[in-house]
């Protein structure tokens, strides 16, 4: 397993939410938790248990942060070897539950 | 739009067989209770250890339920996820709801916690009992793509209500399992019809192993749940001795029998290989008499 951690600067800071989870810890898949956070940054944890790719994490992150520009927020991630796209759709389907919660999603 | 119970996630199968939007979690995922033994070996946690737990409105009333993730770990019962089973039926015990449902979906044991988990099954398996002797109802929900085994089909028995899909299974040992140990001639786990109608839910209906067999659908899951609110079992030895009595009969009347086919013409079900093909409404009106007769004598 590795973990790495990442932080994006800038963007707007959400307003407060509830913690949001989407996903499971599944093979091919990840669970993503999105929790407040008093930095107005984006900080991202991962626990993936595939080794030697925090470069393609960097960069799907870096791209998630570019699309959404979200700040004031705690991005945690438990990964089992998910594929870039999928880890981007979970993180956009994360954002849509806060931003949907009490509505059907 | 008709969703598949199967085919959802615990968490959505919950929201979605409660009273809409009256879930509330006890250590939910931002509390981070995780697996210790996970860490140790390497291999990602679950934020909620795969179970969900706490309490909610059942047709206006109050219950506690559980719902097991059966794509992390194969639903697997850790130390903490057994815990946390544990803690809300104790809690049960404390605040008396009108029940206790559980939305099972588990291989048994998570085998990476060896005996911590083993413990922790038994441990369910006690406080379940202990709610149920208390009189509070205990409604097993089965319905997931992974069935309910191992610790957890134990488990499942121990309840004073089973539902089960046409598509779920449960049983004690998986059919893997068996092939391995007692090879591909005994049973054939790559044959899924003889799999599922050796273990799904139209088996344990025709053989009174389940009280009610409804589709793919958490509707029907939500409607079975409330029908079982006031299901109570109460564990006496007369009951014990009924059910004795009744495991007893089966084995008598499955000596020799090579196929769940052969079991069920015996019990009286009508053009029983036809079975596999009907659906779960079809069946339903296909239990024997005898045996509906024998499952209501047993409440």
């Amino acid at each position: 397993m590795e973990t790495l951690a990442f932080t994006f600067d800038g963007g707007r800071t959400l307003p407060p939410f509830a913690p949001a989870l989407v996903g499971v810890v599944a093979s091919g898949n990840l669970e993503v938790l999105l929790e407040p956070a008093q930095e107005a940054s984006c900080r991202v944890v991962v626990d993936t248990s595939a080794r030697g790719f925090g470069a393609i994490w960097e960069a799907v992150l870096r791209d998630f942060h570019a699309r959404h520009g979200v700040a004031g927020l705690l991005v945690s991630i438990h990964d089992m070897g998910a594929t870039p796209a999928v880890v981007s759709l979970r993180l956009d389907q994360a954002l849509a539950a806060i931003a949907g919660a009490g509505e059907e999603t | 739009m008709s969703w598949s119970f199967a085919e959802m996630s615990a968490r959505e199968r919950l929201a979605a067989v409660v009273d809409a939007g009256s879930f509330h979690e006890w250590l939910p995922p931002s509390e981070r209770v995780t697996s210790p033994h996970l860490a140790q070996l390497g291999v990602p946690a679950a934020f909620d250890d795969g179970v969900a737990v706490g309490r909610a409105l059942l047709a206006g009333r109050m219950i506690f339920v559980a719902a097991q993730e059966g794509e992390f770990m194969g639903g697997g019962v850790g130390e903490v996820h057994g815990a946390k089973l544990v803690g809300m039926l104790q809690r049960a015990l404390r605040d008396r709801p009108a029940a206790v449902v559980v939305l099972a979906e588990s291989g048994g044991v998570r085998l990476h916690e060896a005996n911590a988990g083993l413990i922790a099954v038994s441990e369910v398996m006690r406080a379940l009992l202990d709610v149920r002797a208390a009189g509070i109802a205990t409604v097993m929900l089965i319905g997931g793509a992974n069935g309910c085994f191992g610790g957890m089909g134990i488990v499942a028995r121990c309840a004073d209500t089973v539902v089960m899909s046409d598509i779920a299974r449960h049983a004690m040992s998986g059919p893997e399992v068996i092939e391995s140990s007692n090879g591909a001639g005994e049973f054939d786990s790559r044959d899924r019809a003889l799999v599922w109608r050796t273990t799904g839910g139209k088996h344990r209906w025709l053989t009174g192993d389940c009280d009610a067999l409804v589709d793919d659908d958490p509707a029907m899951f939500r409607a079975a749940a409330i029908a079982a609110l006031d299901t109570h079992r109460p564990m006496t030895l007369e009951a014990l001795k009924h059910e004795s009595a009744l495991l007893q009969r089966r084995i008598d009347l499955d000596a020799g029998s090579a196929d769940a086919f052969e079991l069920w013409t015996r019990l009286g079900v009508v053009d029983a290989q036809t079975v596999p093909d009907l659906d779960a409404a079809e069946v339903r009106a296909r239990r024997p008499a005898a045996v509906a007769a024998l499952a209501n004598g047993a409440a």
